[in-house]
């Protein structure tokens, strides 16, 4: 049983987060970087297959920079046996349909029973890049599943779909399938293994490793960032200044006055 | 020419549908004079009158050979509807069916992509609005290279148009399926909790912000005291600390009580699909920039168990 997982560094902004660079991008002093959470549920599924089978191997594969460095050693830490980071300074701001493209060129030799990418990252929110490397590998493929359960090369799933509703299905591996939070209970890492992991295979690519250049992976890419900005702000909420205690007598008063009317 | 794909699930058109109906015909001089909806369903063409809208020029009824959504198959139907009728836009939901087989076409067929769009306009070419860092910045994409776009367009971003026109006329499109990829077995309900959280006019709401299992008791004391009813987001389900009778959101219920009182949530595109109705919004969270601070009426940057400490005294 191998199992490939796409893992991302997810990057938070800070209350001070500037943009830079004609707008196009946050200085990078404004982020602070962890596992996408999505990616840590489909971590721990493929270490419990994989533990399930009784062999095999969990490969966590990223396409980022050293900001990403620490998500795969926490990955390590937690039970993959070996982790890919692959980078080109062509990819920094690159699109889903482009990591999409990197990311097949790099599993695609691994040939893996199973490949596992979160539904969505928490920074970028594409919910996109799973099956977008799905159809590059030519990989059968589910989405946003909650459930998994494999028998003789096939698995049973539950899609989880709008207002709680379950579709259970089956699909024959190998496959691809993006992972939905609360499907499991993702592990700790204990502080012995992340020393360990440091041990751990971890190999750096760049794109001419995975077969690419920069030339065509920007081909591959679907769209190009014009500018960021913040939200209009005067639409949002009225708000309500002071102390603890004084937000909360505003509260009071203004639940007092709408549940009366 | 502008594409839409129809959403259908066990015989009802999906309202995001009629929303993208609304897009299209926002963008339809722009983007040649032209806006078709496909249908992709077991019954296709029984749609046409949910599709009444004035302006929708075709459907294109596409017979599905699975009687329920078959991502593959989708797949398949929309590659081959781009291919004949080269739009210059197709436009489909970011719905859990989409995320199924959207990006899939557009990396395929290279087309120009993205998802979770929440604006679009036209300059030469669509010009897309979504979210970037989980929404706290606004990030507009265009797309140089791509004759042709796809875009997943959030739902409720648009008013949904309105069915009451004729009935477009029905052009039945033939696709060679190959065997379907998946088997569906079955449909299963969301579970029935103890609690209709849809039925309450008052929603204590909180989230991962109270950051533990054993704060949740003091939760439900104050909703007691303040005659609320206690909702939570999606994290606090996941974690098996409540019922998902509770969740509110995408994935969970829709909500319209006349206060919803959220402490500790930040405002997920998932979690505001299911309580920006509501009437009057209240959000406490100790980030400025939480996006829940959009959707609310009224905000505090606060310490939620400071002010739910300070809360209990005004309800005796
Ligand atoms: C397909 C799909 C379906 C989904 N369906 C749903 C759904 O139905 N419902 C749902 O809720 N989510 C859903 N989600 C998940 C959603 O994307 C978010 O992950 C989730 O809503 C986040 O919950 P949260 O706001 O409680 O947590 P977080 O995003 O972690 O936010 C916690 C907030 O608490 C604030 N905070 C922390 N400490 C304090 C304090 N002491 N005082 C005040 N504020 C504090 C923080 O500033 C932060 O804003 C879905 C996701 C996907 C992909
Ligand atoms: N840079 C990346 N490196 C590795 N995996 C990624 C990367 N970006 C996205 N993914 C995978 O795709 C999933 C969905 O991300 P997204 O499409 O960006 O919402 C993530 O949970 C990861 O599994």
């Amino acid at each position: 049983m191998k199992v490939v997982v796409a893992v991302k560094a997810v990057a938070a902004l800070d209350d001070e987060a500037e943009l830079v660079d004609g707008d196009t991008a946050v200085d990078p002093d404004g982020l602070e970087w962890d596992l996408n959470e999505w990616d840590a549920f489909s971590l721990e599924e493929a270490l419990t297959l994989r533990d399930g089978a009784g062999d095999g191997e969990v490969v966590a594969l990223t396409v980022g920079d050293e900001e990403a460095q620490d998500s795969l050693l926490a990955c390590l830490a937690k039970g993959a046996d070996r982790a890919v980071r692959i980078w080109d300074d062509a990819l920094e701001g690159a699109d889903p349909l482009a990591v999409a493209r990197v990311l097949a060129a790099a599993i695609e030799p691994e040939a893996p029973d199973l490949v596992l990418c979160g539904v969505q990252s928490s920074d970028a929110v594409n919910g996109a890049t799973g099956v977008a490397v799905a159809a590059h590998l030519g990989l059968p493929h589910v989405a946003v599943v909650k459930r998994l359960e494999l028998e003789a090369g096939v698995a049973t799933v539950e899609r989880e779909l709008e207002g709680g509703l379950v579709e259970v299905l089956r699909i024959r591996l190998p496959a691809l399938m993006t992972i939905q939070t609360g499907i499991n209970e993702p592990r700790y890492a204990t502080l012995r293994a992340i020393k360990q992991a440091r041990d751990k295979p971890l190999s750096e690519l760049g794109l001419d490793d995975v077969g690419l250049d920069a030339a065509r992976v920007g081909a591959s890419a679907g769209a190009r960032l014009r500018r960021l900005r913040h939200p209009e702000k005067g639409e949002g909420a009225e708000m309500l200044d002071g102390s603890p205690e004084d937000v909360a007598a505003r509260i009071a008063d203004i639940v007092k006055e709408r549940m009366s009317a | 020419m502008i594409l839409v794909i129809a959403e259908t699930r066990r015989g009802e058109l999906r309202p995001v549908t009629l929303e993208l109906v609304t897009a299209a015909l926002g963008l339809k001089e722009a983007a040649g004079g032209r806006v078709a909806v496909a249908v992709i369903d077991a019954d296709a063409s029984s749609f046409a009158g949910a599709l009444a809208v004035a302006g929708v020029d075709e459907v294109l009824a596409v017979s599905a050979s699975t009687p329920h959504f078959e991502a593959h198959h989708t797949q398949r139907a929309v590659e081959a509807l781009i291919e004949a009728e080269q739009p210059a836009l197709i436009l489909l939901g970011h719905t859990i069916d989409s995320m199924g087989f959207g990006s899939a076409v557009a990396a395929r067929l290279g087309l120009g992509f993205a998802s979770d769009v929440t604006a679009v306009s036209w300059d030469g070419g669509p010009i897309a609005t979504r979210g970037a860092y989980g929404g706290k910045l606004v990030a507009e994409l265009d797309f140089p290279g791509h004759e042709r776009t796809l875009l997943t367009v959030r739902a409720g971003a648009f008013d949904p148009a309105d069915a009451a026109g004729a009935e477009p006329a029905v052009r039945p499109f033939d696709v060679a399926f190959d065997p379907p990829l998946t088997e569906h077995i079955e449909f299963r309900e969301a579970a029935t909790g103890d609690v209709d959280i849809t039925k309450a006019d008052f929603l204590l709401s909180i989230g991962r912000g109270i950051e533990d299992k054993d704060n949740i008791a003091q939760f439900e004391e104050l909703a007691e005291r303040l005659g609320a009813t206690l909702s939570v987001s999606r994290p606090l389900v996941d974690a098996g600390w409540m019922s998902n009778a509770r969740q509110v959101g995408q994935s969970g219920k829709t909500v319209q009580p006349k206060v919803y009182l959220a402490l500790g949530i930040s405002g997920a595109v998932q979690h505001l699909a299911g309580m920006q109705k509501a009437d009057t919004i209240i959000a406490v969270n100790t980030d400025p920039d939480a996006p829940i601070f959009g959707v609310a009426h009224y905000g505090a940057v606060a310490d939620l168990f400071d002010v739910a400490e300070a809360l209990e005294q005004h309800f005796a």
